[in-house]
C-alpha cells in the first residue's frame, strides 16, 4: 500500500521525557532541521529546575515544543498535534495538552510496572484502551528497535541505550519529510572523536526513520511548505543568544569595550557563559561573587568609560536594586538584563513570567526612575539589547531590559542583520573643562539632559561622583532642599526625554474600533496570533506592542482612547494594567494567567470575545 | 617625542576643594594628610589615581582627594573598584574602607577580592566602632563592649581582620596605625608597591565614639606593646630589649637583657605560616600588637591575567567582527 502525502499548513509537535532523556536536545535537533527546510518556527522549551529529578519521576519531566508553518506564525502553539512521551511520566504529565485526536507516539519499552507505578498509573494507559477513543496512539519499542540498529558496536546496553532520543526524532523527520544531514553531520561535530557514539546515534536516527518508511502505523506524511518569510540570509536565533550577539553588536558600534559583570541564575547564565567565549572581541567578562558585587563591578566599569552589563533574573535584581539606585544617582551608562521566571522568592526559576515589571518600575528606594524596553521575541532580544545600550549612552543611565524565560531559551528563524545598518552609537568622552577653568560634571545637555562622561585617566578633568545627592552642575555633595527637590525633577525629565527616540507606535489593525489588545514583552506572539484570527473574524480588533514600557510612548495616550475596550494580556496579575489605567484612566481589563507559560492565543482570544460580547 | 616638562606635583595637587568634614580630632585627618603627601611621591599621573569607598566616616575620604573619586554604597567598594581596575588596569586604584563597611556589610567583597588579587590598595580604616550611625559595635569591637546598641555589652566575638584577608589568599597584608606617621607613609608606600590585592589595615582613634580604643599603641608605653616587623630582621620590641622566638608554635617574648638576639626569630614576609602566627597576635594578652608587613608574596593579577587572556584569544582567533559571528553557524538563504 503506497504512503501518502498531504500538505498542511502548520504542526504543533511535543517530544516529553525524562530529564536524562535529551529531549532539549532532541528538540532542538528538530528546530534547526525545521528552520533549514525553509518554515516559520517557535519554539517553547519546558524543563524543570532540578538537573536530574529521579528518573521516572513526573517532577523530572522535560519537554520541548516546535510550532512550524509554511505561515508567518508568531507563537510555539498552543497545544500539540504530535506528542512524543518516552516514558509514563511524561504521558502523564502531556496527555492532557494534546488536541483531541493527536498523535501520541510513546516507548512501549519504558511502560514498566515500576514506571508506571512511578507515574501513578494503575493499569498500563497503552494497553488498557483508556487513549484509544481520543488518540491515535503509536507504541513503538524503542529500546529493543535502537538496540537491534547498534548490533555489533561495542557500546554498553546503557549506552546503546541513550540513543533512543535520536530514534524518535528520525520518526518524527520521516513523519515531517525532513532530512537527516544536518542532524548526522551535527552528531559528529557535537561528538568528535567519539565515534562509536556517533555511530551510534547516526544508526538509531536512520533506524527511526527506516522504521516510519517500514511501518504501516504512518500511511500519511506530512507535508508544510516552505514559509513566505521576508528575503534575507537566516539562521535560528534563540533569546539569551541575540541578547548576547546584540551587546557585542553595540560595543562595536560604540567603539567601547563590552564588560560584562554577571554572577550565575537561571535563565540569564547562558549570557554569561557566551560572553565569556568571546574574549577575542575583546570582551571582558567577570563572574561576579554574588549578584552585588556583579552590578557594582558594572557601575565601576561604566564610570571607567566601558559598555557595562548585567544580566540576571528577578531575585538577582532584588539584590542589586540598592546599587542600581547608585547608578541612577551618578547617571552612568549600564545595561541591566532581567530574564524574567516565575516568582516570588526562587519561584519557578525556569518557567517564564512577566511579574518584574514593578519591580524594573518600582523596586528602589527613592524617586529613582530608569528607563525599561522589553524584548517581544527571541530574536528581537538582539535589537532590543542592541537599543538598550544606545539609549543608555545616549542619556547617560542604566537602562532595563526585559528579557523572560519563554524568549531566554525559545527559538525562531531569524534575518541576519547587517550591522552596517544599525543605527549608530556615538560615543563623546569628555576631554576638556566646560565651565570656567573647573569641570562640571553635572552640566547637561540641553536635548538629553544628560550628563558629561569623564573617565578616569582623563588629565584635568578628576572629579568625584557618589551616592548622597549633587549639586546641580558641580555634582558636590549638597543638602540643599531645592536643590534634591530639582534634581528629582531631572532624573525624571531626563527619562521622559527618551520619548524623543521611541518611534510612532505601530498599530496592528484599525486605529480605533471596538477593541484594543495591548501587550509588552514575550506576550508579544500570543496577541498578535489572536489578534490575526480576530480580524480574519471580522472583528474590530487592534493590536498594539510596547516595546519601551517606561517611557511609555507620546502617541500612546491618544490611540489608546480611539477604542472602546482595551485588553491587556499579561503572565502576571496586572502589572502594565495597572500602570495604563494609572496613568491614561481608561477602563482597560487584564488576561493575567501565571502558570509559568506563554499566554495561549485561544484563551486571548476566547476573553476578547467575551469581551465583545 | 616632544614632552613638556611639568612640575612634580605636590601635597596641595591632591587637595579637593570640598571642605573636610570629620570631627574634630579624628585620626582620620592624620590618614588623609599623608596619602595626600605620599601620593607625589609615586611619580604618577594625578589622572590615573581612583579613591573609591564604601559608607561610613572614612569612606567620604574620595571627596577630598584631587583624583578620580567614587563614593559608592555600603560595603560595595571593592566591588566597584574591580569594575574600574578590568576597565582600565593602568590606574592605580585605591579602596577606601572600615570595619563595618569592609568587614560586615562589605565581607564578601572584601574576601573575594584578596582571593582573586586584584590589584587593589585597599585601605582599612579599623576603629572598632560604628561612627556615622554613632557608635554602635562593630565586627572588631571587642567582646563585652557597651554601646547604644549593646547596653549589657556586647556578646559578639570580633573577628581579626590580618587572619581573615591571609585566610582570602591575600598576597599582601599589613597593618599600622593613624599615628605612626612615618610608618603609615612607608605602609602606603609598600601598598603602592605590591602588584596585587594590597590589604592595610589602619588602626584609627575615633574621639567621640571610641577613644583611645588603641591608646596602648599610641601612648607613652607603646614601644613595649608594639611590634614593627622588618623583613629579613629580628622581630624585637620594647626598643630591641625584648625579642619574640618559638617554642614549638608558640610565640614566647625573649628578654634580651638575658638571652641572645640569636634566638629570636627573624621575620620572613613571604612565610605564610609565620605570617598566620604573626596574625594571631592581635590583642593578644600577652604579646606585642604586630605592625608592619605581615606578609607580602608575588602572583599573577586578576586584571593582567584577564588582559593576557583577551591578547591570547585575539592572537589565537583574530580579533572578532560581529558581521562574522551574526553571519556564522548554520544559515539558509530566502529568496
Amino acid at each position: 500500500m503506497g504512503k501518502t502525502f498531504k500538505t498542511i499548513d502548520e504542526a504543533v509537535i511535543r517530544f516529553a521525557g525524562d530529564s536524562g532523556d535529551g529531549m532539549q536536545l532532541t528538540g532542538g535537533r528538530f528546530t534547526d532541521t525545521t528552520a533549514i527546510v525553509g518554515n516559520d518556527l517557535s519554539t517553547l522549551p519546558d524543563f524543570p529546575a532540578e538537573i536530574r529529578a529521579p528518573a521516572g519521576s513526573l517532577a523530572g519531566v522535560s519537554a520541548f515544543q516546535i510550532k512550524f508553518s509554511s505561515k508567518d506564525i508568531h507563537t510555539p502553539g498552543d497545544k500539540p498535534d504530535v506528542l512524543v512521551a518516552m516514558n509514563p511520566a511524561a504521558l502523564k504529565v502531556h496527555q492532557k495538552e494534546l488536541i483531541p485526536g493527536g498523535t501520541m507516539i510513546v516507548n512501549k519499552d519504558a511502560f514498566t510496572t515500576k514506571n508506571l507505578k512511578f507515574a501513578g498509573y494503575e493499569t498500563n494507559p497503552i494497553e488498557d484502551g483508556s487513549l484509544d477513543d481520543y488518540f491515535t496512539l503509536i507504541p513503538i519499542e524503542m529500546n529493543k528497535m535502537v538496540t537491534a540498529a547498534c548490533e555489533g558496536l561495542e557500546m554498553s546496553p546503557k549506552l546503546v541505550g541513550r540513543t533512543k532520543n535520536l530514534f524518535a526524532l528520525g520518526v518524527l523527520f520521516y513523519m515531517y519529510d525532513r532530512p537527516l544531514e544536518s542532524t548526522e553531520a551535527w552528531l559528529k561535530k557535537k561528538f568528535k572523536g567519539k565515534d562509536a557514539i556517533i555511530d551510534a546515534n547516526t544508526r538509531a536516527l536512520n533506524a527511526g526513520y527506516n522504521y516510519g518508511d517500514t511501518t504501516e502505523l504512518f500511511m500519511t506524511r506530512f507535508k508544510v511548505e516552505k514559509a513566505n518569510l521576508a528575503s534575507g540570509n537566516y539562521r535560528n536565533m534563540n533569546g539569551n543568544f541575540a541578547t548576547s550577539l546584540g551587546l557585542l553588536a553595540a560595543a562595536e558600534k560604540s567603539g567601547l569595550n563590552l564588560f560584562y559583570g554577571g554572577y550565575p541564575i537561571t535563565p540569564a547564565s547562558d549570557i554569561l557563559q557566551t560572553l565569556a567565549s568571546w574574549k577575542h572581541f575583546g570582551v571582558s567578562t567577570f563572574q561576579a561573587e554574588d549578584e552585588i558585587a556583579s552590578i557594582s563591578s558594572v557601575i565601576g566599569a561604566a564610570f571607567t568609560g566601558s559598555l557595562a552589563v548585567t544580566a540576571t533574573s528577578g531575585p538577582g535584581i532584588a539584590l542589586k536594586a540598592e546599587a542600581i539606585g547608585l547608578g541612577i544617582i551618578t547617571e552612568l551608562p549600564m545595561v541591566i538584563i532581567n530574564v524574567q521566571r516565575g516568582g516570588p522568592s526562587t519561584g519557578l526559576p525556569t518557567k517564564t513570567e512577566q511579574s518584574d515589571l514593578n519591580q524594573a518600575l518600582f523596586g528602589r528606594n527613592g524617586e529613582s526612575p530608569m528607563p525599561i524596553i522589553a524584548a517581544a521575541t527571541p530574536g528581537d532580544c538582539f535589537f532590543a539589547a542592541y537599543e538598550a545600550c544606545r539609549i543608555a549612552l545616549k542619556y547617560m543611565t542604566p537602562v532595563m531590559l526585559l528579557s523572560d524565560g519563554y524568549l531566554a531559551n525559545g527559538s525562531e528563524p531569524w534575518k541576519i542583520p547587517n550591522v552596517d545598518e544599525l543605527e549608530d552609537i556615538p560615543v563623546n568622552f569628555a576631554k576638556k573643562k566646560n565651565g570656567e577653568d573647573e569641570y562640571l560634571p553635572y552640566l547637561r545637555d540641553d536635548e538629553t539632559l544628560s550628563r558629561p562622561w569623564a573617565i578616569p585617566g582623563t588629565p584635568g578633568l578628576e572629579h568625584r561622583v557618589g551616592g548622597i545627592e549633587k549639586a546641580e552642575n558641580t555634582g558636590h555633595v549638597s543638602y540643599d532642599p531645592e536643590n534634591h527637590h530639582k534634581m528629582t525633577l531631572i532624573r525624571e525629565e531626563k527619562v521622559n526625554r527618551i520619548r524623543q527616540d521611541i518611534p510612532a507606535l505601530n498599530v496592528f489593525g484599525e486605529s480605533h474600533g471596538d477593541l484594543l489588545i495591548l501587550s509588552w514583552g514575550g506576550t508579544y506572539g500570543s496577541c498578535r496570533s489572536a489578534s490575526e484570527t480576530l480580524q480574519e473574524e471580522g472583528k474590530s480588533v487592534s493590536h498594539i506592542h510596547l516595546r519601551w514600557v517606561n517611557p511609555l510612548p507620546q502617541d500612546l495616550g491618544e490611540l489608546i482612547v480611539g477604542y472602546k475596550n482595551v485588553l491587556i494580556p499579561e503572565i502576571n496579575m496586572g502589572q502594565l494594567l495597572r500602570l495604563i489605567r494609572a496613568e491614561y484612566l481608561v477602563d482597560a481589563k487584564g488576561l493575567n494567567q501565571v502558570r509559568g507559560r506563554p499566554i495561549s492565543t485561544s484563551s486571548i482570544i476566547e476573553k476578547v470575545n467575551e469581551m465583545l460580547g | 617625542m616632544n614632552e613638556i616638562q611639568t612640575p612634580p606635583l605636590t601635597k596641595k595637587d591632591f587637595e579637593s576643594d570640598q571642605a573636610v568634614r570629620w570631627c574634630p580630632g579624628c585620626g582620620d585627618y592624620a590618614i588623609l594628610a599623608q596619602t595626600q603627601k605620599k601620593m607625589p611621591s609615586f611619580g604618577r599621573k594625578r589622572e590615573e589615581f581612583v579613591f573609591v569607598a564604601g559608607i561610613g566616616c572614612s569612606s567620604r575620604f574620595p571627596y577630598y582627594m584631587n583624583t578620580y573619586g567614587f563614593h559608592t554604597i555600603h560595603g560595595r567598594a571593592p566591588a566597584v573598584a574591580t569594575g574600574v581596575k578590568i576597565a582600565n588596569p593602568d590606574l592605580s586604584v585605591w579602596v577606601v574602607t572600615g570595619d563595618g563597611d569592609g568587614l560586615s556589610i562589605g565581607g564578601n567583597h572584601f574576601m573575594h577580592c584578596l582571593r582573586r588579587n586584584m590589584d587593589l590598595n585597599i585601605l582599612m580604616f579599623n576603629n572598632r566602632i560604628y561612627g556615622l550611625t554613632k557608635g554602635q559595635y562593630s565586627p572588631t569591637s571587642e567582646l563585652g563592649k557597651k554601646t547604644k546598641a549593646s547596653p549589657f555589652g556586647s556578646i559578639d566575638y570580633p573577628l581579626n581582620p590580618p587572619s581573615l584577608a591571609l585566610g582570602a589568599q591575600a598576597t599582601f597584608v599589613a597593618r599600622t596605625i593613624d599615628r605612626w606617621q612615618k610608618h603609615l607613609a612607608e605602609m602606603m608606600e609598600r601598598s603602592y608597591a605590591h602588584d596585587g590585592a594590597s590589604f592595610t589595615e589602619i588602626y584609627q582613634n575615633c574621639n567621640i565614639f571610641n577613644d583611645g580604643a588603641f591608646e596602648e599603641y599610641t601612648g607613652a608605653d607603646k614601644f613595649n606593646n608594639v611590634i614593627e616587623l622588618k623583613h629579613n630582621e629580628p622581630m624585637v620590641f620594647a626598643k630591641g630589649t625584648k625579642g619574640i622566638k618559638l617554642e614549638g608554635s608558640t610565640a614566647v617574648i625573649v628578654d634580651l637583657e638575658k638571652s641572645s638576639i640569636d634566638e629570636v626569630l627573624i621575620h620572613d614576609e613571604t612565610n605564610l605560616d609565620m605570617a598566620h602566627i604573626i596574625a594571631n597576635w592581635t590583642t593578644h594578652p600577652i604579646l606585642p600588637e604586630p605592625i608592619g608587613v605581615i606578609y607580602c608574596i608575588q602572583k599573577p593579577t586578576y586584571n593582567e591575567e584577564m588582559v593576557n587572556q583577551i591578547d591570547a584569544a585575539k592572537k589565537m582567533r583574530g580579533s572578532g567582527k560581529v558581521q562574522d559571528l551574526l553571519n556564522a553557524g548554520d544559515t539558509w538563504v530566502v529568496d
